[in-house]
């Protein structure tokens, strides 16, 4: 396949050219002392410069000796938050006289772009493609905003610490297909982006930007980005062998390292909100004051809240312990049963996003050597 | 307009209270005219000194029992009430008032009256789910009007209240807020208090402090120590965010006696 040199100084035109095609562009943008993702206007709205510094129960901003446009790693949002929408009306129903009319909740579906999106992300989308719009129980709000969606996927040139794709089999080099791929290469004063078409609509939008043809050397410049990348993740302390999680988690319903776990965990949600996989929703049904008007919204729920598993006489998952065992086994060893994967793409925002540091990785090793005694 | 034949009748209550949490209920403005639709607002002290006489359909009480004369009351009320719901800190936990709890009341009134010997009070101020079966409670210093609109809502068609237990932090993810434990290292009490207010504080780059009182299911112990050793709080500060306007809730109560027992000890 072709690939094409972008100079970094006519990044916007890229911006502009999905604005001009009518997609709502969706990127990173610096907010409250975080890399977040929200809509972009013009190349200004990017994290220009900007990295982040991440560990257990900690992030943050940190100003770059470069001009990277992303060199940050995965922060606080996820694209879920505009897919899988956090709150959302489904039906409405009024009552008048004797009869009830009941009306499904009509949305206007906007054509997006994201732009920026890590291969660990395009992985997690695809999890999520295959619980919302594959899976027999479809979901429709999803799948229409997923039908229209443009992808621009950036290869990882920089990791967290708390990154650990290289251990899940997703990144930090692109593997799934997306409409533009793009490397950021910083090489000297020089400053460009390796841009390569995965779609007919990605080649539409090619065509109307500034390129000029890759070189070998261009070529070798960004293929060695991501290396260095994967090099980092591979000497760090979150690397480990995933290929047994599953028999592992099986085998260890009964491990003490939950009972530890749960002597910390706030039971507090925060993990699955930030989790790009994680899709528990619950529907919450209300009517007003007169009783003749009466919603139904879906909002994000997860496994660690009590009304989760409640049911007529309480909730099943009670204390901390089932909780937490609920949420790690999901992600790590039934999620393969239900949908033929793992859970987990390993991304890394639960351990850097848990108010008290618990490490998914280091729980994993804890099992490991609890079982090993 | 009499049409209060057929309309269930509600009263609200007070007891320690500031009103903050009736008035939540003046200042639901567009609602208020549904509301007196949908009720006979049949006692309400703070709307109109028009009382209509008991048995009421739903009670809404505020305030914590402070005093004899409050205990006494409170089972009246009770009595005359088919449902009975709390709203705010003071009725369902204490309310701030309940610092006397952890002190000697004497030497309060004694520093603040002129003449303490006319102070009849009693040694604690206590929920009133101590004093009769409640059966609902609204948390929140003050509680959220949108949510007492819902419960009373609920309570009028006899279905479950939309009020989730959980943790301020599911509410602060819903909106899409930064976490400023996390980014900031601000110490928030978000992961152990009942969500309720939208995640306001932490939307405005501020911790939570508690104003909601513990969500279900509270590990205020791990929260504590993280605060410690990672965001540098000092005890004193522990103390004070769990020791405001939900001192006496039994999760925070709990957790300020221990880590000031632990102070004593180190
Ligand atoms: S881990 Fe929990 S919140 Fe996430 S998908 Fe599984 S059950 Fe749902
Ligand atoms: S479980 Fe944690 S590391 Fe894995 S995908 Fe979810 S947030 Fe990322
Ligand atoms: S693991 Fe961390 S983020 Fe998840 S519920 Fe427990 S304390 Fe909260
Ligand atoms: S800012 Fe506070 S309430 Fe929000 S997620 Fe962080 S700890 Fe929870």
């Amino acid at each position: 396949m072709q690939d094409f040199v972008l100079l970094a100084a006519n990044l916007d035109r890229l911006i502009q050219a999905l604005r001009a095609a009518g997609y709502q562009v969706m990127g990173p943008t610096l907010r409250d002392g975080a890399i977040v993702y929200d809509e972009i206007h013009a190349v200004g709205d990017l994290p220009q410069g900007w990295g982040d510094d991440q560990e257990k129960g900690r992030y943050r901003l940190k100003r770059r000796q470069d001009g990277a446009y992303f060199g940050y790693a995965a922060g606080p949002h996820s694209w879920k938050k505009f897919l899988q929408l956090p709150r959302r009306p489904v039906w409405q129903a009024q009552k008048t006289g004797h009869s009830m009319q009941i009306t499904a909740a009509v949305e206007t579906v906007p054509a997006m772009a994201f732009l920026g999106v890590r291969s660990c992300e395009l992985h997690a989308i695809a999890a999520q493609d295959r619980v919302f719009v594959t899976d027999q129980y479809r979901n429709d709000s999803y799948s229409q905003r997923r039908a229209k969606l443009f992808t621009v996927a950036v290869n990882c040139t920089s990791a967290a610490a708390t990154c650990f794709c290289t251990s899940m089999q997703t990144g930090p080099g692109v593997t799934l297909p997306c409409d533009l791929e793009m490397t950021e290469v910083i090489d000297g004063a020089e400053h460009f982006f390796l841009l390569r078409g995965g779609s007919a609509d990605g080649e539409e939008i090619l065509r109307q930007l500034p390129l000029s043809p890759a070189t070998e050397r261009h070529h070798r410049l960004a293929q060695d980005a991501v290396r260095r990348t994967a090099e980092q993740m591979a000497q760090g302390p979150r690397h480990f062998d995933s290929a047994d999680l599953q028999a592992l988690l099986y085998r260890n319903y009964d491990s003490p390292s939950w009972d530890q776990v749960a002597d910390r965990c706030l039971s507090c949600a925060n993990c699955t909100m930030a989790c790009p996989t994680c899709f528990c929703s619950t529907v919450e049904d209300t009517t007003d004051l007169s009783g003749d008007h009466a919603e139904r919204w879906e909002r994000w729920d997860s496994c660690f809240t009590g009304d989760f598993s409640y049911i007529s006489g309480g909730a099943v998952r009670a204390d901390t312990r089932s909780r937490y065992r609920q949420w790690m086994t999901h992600k790590l060893a039934t999620w393969y049963d239900q949908f033929g994967s793992s859970g987990c793409v390993g991304c890394g925002r639960c351990i850097a996003w848990c108010p008290v540091g618990i490490d998914i990785t280091e729980e994993v090793q804890r099992i490991r050597e609890a079982e090993s005694g | 307009m009499s049409k209060t034949q057929g309309r269930p009748k509600l009263a609200v209550w007070k007891f320690a209270s500031c009103d903050g949490c009736q008035l939540s209920l003046l200042d639901c403005e567009d609602e208020l005219l549904q509301l007196a639709d949908a009720v006979d607002i049949a006692y309400f002290m703070e709307a109109s000194s028009e009382q209509v006489r008991g048995p009421y359909d739903l009670s809404l009480v505020e305030g914590s029992i402070t005093t004899e004369a409050d205990e006494r009351r409170i089972r009246e009320v009770r009595e005359q009430s088919k449902a009975l719901v709390t709203i705010g800190a003071c009725a369902t936990a204490g309310g701030i008032q309940a610092l006397r709890n952890f002190a000697d009341v004497q030497e309060f009134t004694a520093a603040v009256y002129a003449h303490p010997e006319y102070i009849a009070t009693l040694k604690t101020s206590t929920p009133i789910s101590t004093h009769v079966p409640v059966d609902f409670e609204l948390q929140g210093c003050p509680i959220n009007k949108k949510q007492l609109l819902e419960v009373i809502s609920a309570f009028l068609h006899r279905r479950p209240p939309q009020v989730p237990p959980h943790s301020v932090c599911v509410e602060c993810k819903l909106r899409g807020n930064v976490c400023v434990w996390v980014a900031h290292g601000t110490p928030c009490m978000g992961p152990v208090t009942h969500a309720g207010c939208g995640a306001i504080c932490p939307a405005y780059s501020r911790g939570c402090y508690g104003c909601y009182g513990p969500k279900e299911n509270p590990n205020t112990s791990s929260l504590c120590h993280w605060w410690q050793q990672e965001l540098d709080a000092d005890r004193a500060t522990v103390v004070e965010n769990l020791r405001n306007f939900n001192a006496a809730a039994p999760a925070f109560e709990r957790e300020s006696r221990r880590q000031e027992q632990r102070h004593g000890e180190e």
